[in-house]
């Protein structure tokens, strides 16, 4: 799940020294599933976050360093939980199916 | 306030959403997922360019928003309903700030854009237009809004309610986590505080809980009823979601929302921190 650059969201501006980041991209099959909400739960399973997907799927957390979940809720599909490791000075991407 | 008087439902906003006398009004922290697609006739408010003094950090004055509110064509005797992303935390931020401001009826879309999203109900970017109107607002309701020194008082004293995700309550992290967490202010919470996210009070979904569950919730975290209740966040935008629950779903006297909130607070000097996830002591 890390280090996949391929079509991973740009990180000008982003201080990835200073910052946990999670992002990644919703897929339906290898369609990008814009519209979809991706939340982060802690590792007591305690929402934290939540973004909406861009067009193109992605999404973006700045998290604590940790283990992390996400959930990915889409229209007309099933929830989806992914378990995700974040630490400073890492990229953890992350592409999930629904 | 009840439920049934303060929540409509997506159904009821496809019945009514042409009703003369229905405002559709779509308020986010992304100020610019309105222009991308919203609900068929809703018109937006800009929850920061609309609602915040452009100076200081304060809400526009009452002028201001009799302004903004005849500009956009709302009348005072129209049911306003308030939807938007984010599990509608600044949907129901104007909706107490329409309540500050004294608007007889507004109602909140149970769910908001997220529930209407999942469900594929349509959105349009059909650019709305009203006819303006003159609208009057009455004086700040301050019963529902609380300041710094208030809340300084309340500790140990009355409840108070931290609505944030338990990392940013411990002070593992200064913001919600998809916004960059690099801030000015000391992390933590106000000392007594219960750690009650707003998150508990909401489906996966965005709609609230049934009424028992909320109630056992907050009594299970350490809320006395039978005492005066401040809610707060980072800005005050999920406390008001959570002042939402208390005062207008489940009825409850005496809550009010801190909009100063951790950004402020976490500024302050000379006022006591607790750090760690148990609320510290008075």
């Amino acid at each position: 799940m890390c280090g996949a650059k391929q079509g991973g969201l740009d990180l000008k501006g982003v201080d990835v020294d200073k910052e946990a980041v999670i992002q990644g991209q919703v897929l339906r099959g290898e369609e990008p599933v814009g519209g979809a909400y991706v939340r982060l739960l802690d590792s007591t399973g305690e929402f934290t976050a939540e973004v909406p997907t861009s067009a193109t799927g992605h999404f973006r957390f700045f998290a604590a360093p940790g283990s992390w979940t996400l959930r990915t809720l889409a229209p007309k599909a099933d929830p989806v939980d992914r378990q995700v490791v974040a630490q400073y000075g890492e990229v953890a991407e992350v592409a999930v199916t629904v | 306030m009840s439920r049934e008087s303060a929540l409509v439902s997506a159904d009821w906003v496809e019945e009514h959403k042409n009703d003369a006398g229905v405002v559709l009004i779509e308020v986010d922290e992304d100020v610019s997922a309105y222009d991308a697609g919203h609900i068929a006739g809703a018109i937006k408010i800009d929850w920061q360019d609309d609602l915040q003094d452009p100076v200081r950090r304060d809400f526009v004055s009452k002028e201001q928003f009799e302004a903004l509110l005849s500009d956009r064509g709302v009348k005072n005797d129209d049911t306003v309903v308030l939807y938007g992303g984010n599990n509608n935390w600044f949907a129901a931020y104007a909706y107490w700030y329409f309540k500050l401001y004294g608007h007889g009826d507004v109602r909140l879309l149970d769910g908001g854009r997220k529930r209407w999203e999942l469900d594929s109900r349509e959105l349009t970017d059909e650019v709305v237009k009203r006819e303006a109107t003159e609208y009057s607002a009455q004086p700040q309701n301050l019963e529902i809004r609380a300041f710094r020194d208030e809340v300084k008082d309340a500790i140990g004293v009355k409840n108070l309610v931290d609505v944030r995700s338990p990392d940013e309550y411990a002070g593992r992290l200064l913001a919600p986590a998809h916004l960059p967490q690099e801030q000015a202010q000391r992390a933590g919470h106000i000392p007594t505080a219960a750690s009650i996210p707003w998150s508990k009070a909401a489906n996966d979904d965005g709609t609230f809980r049934a009424d028992d569950e909320l109630k056992t919730l907050y009594a299970d975290a350490g809320v006395d009823f039978g005492k005066d209740t401040i809610a707060y966040c980072r800005i005050g935008e999920r406390s008001a979601h959570t002042w939402f629950v208390l005062h207008e779903i489940l009825g409850q006297a005496n809550v009010k929302n801190y909009d100063g909130s951790w950004t402020e607070w976490g500024s302050l000097v000379g006022v006591p921190v607790a750090l760690g996830d148990e609320p510290g002591k008075a």
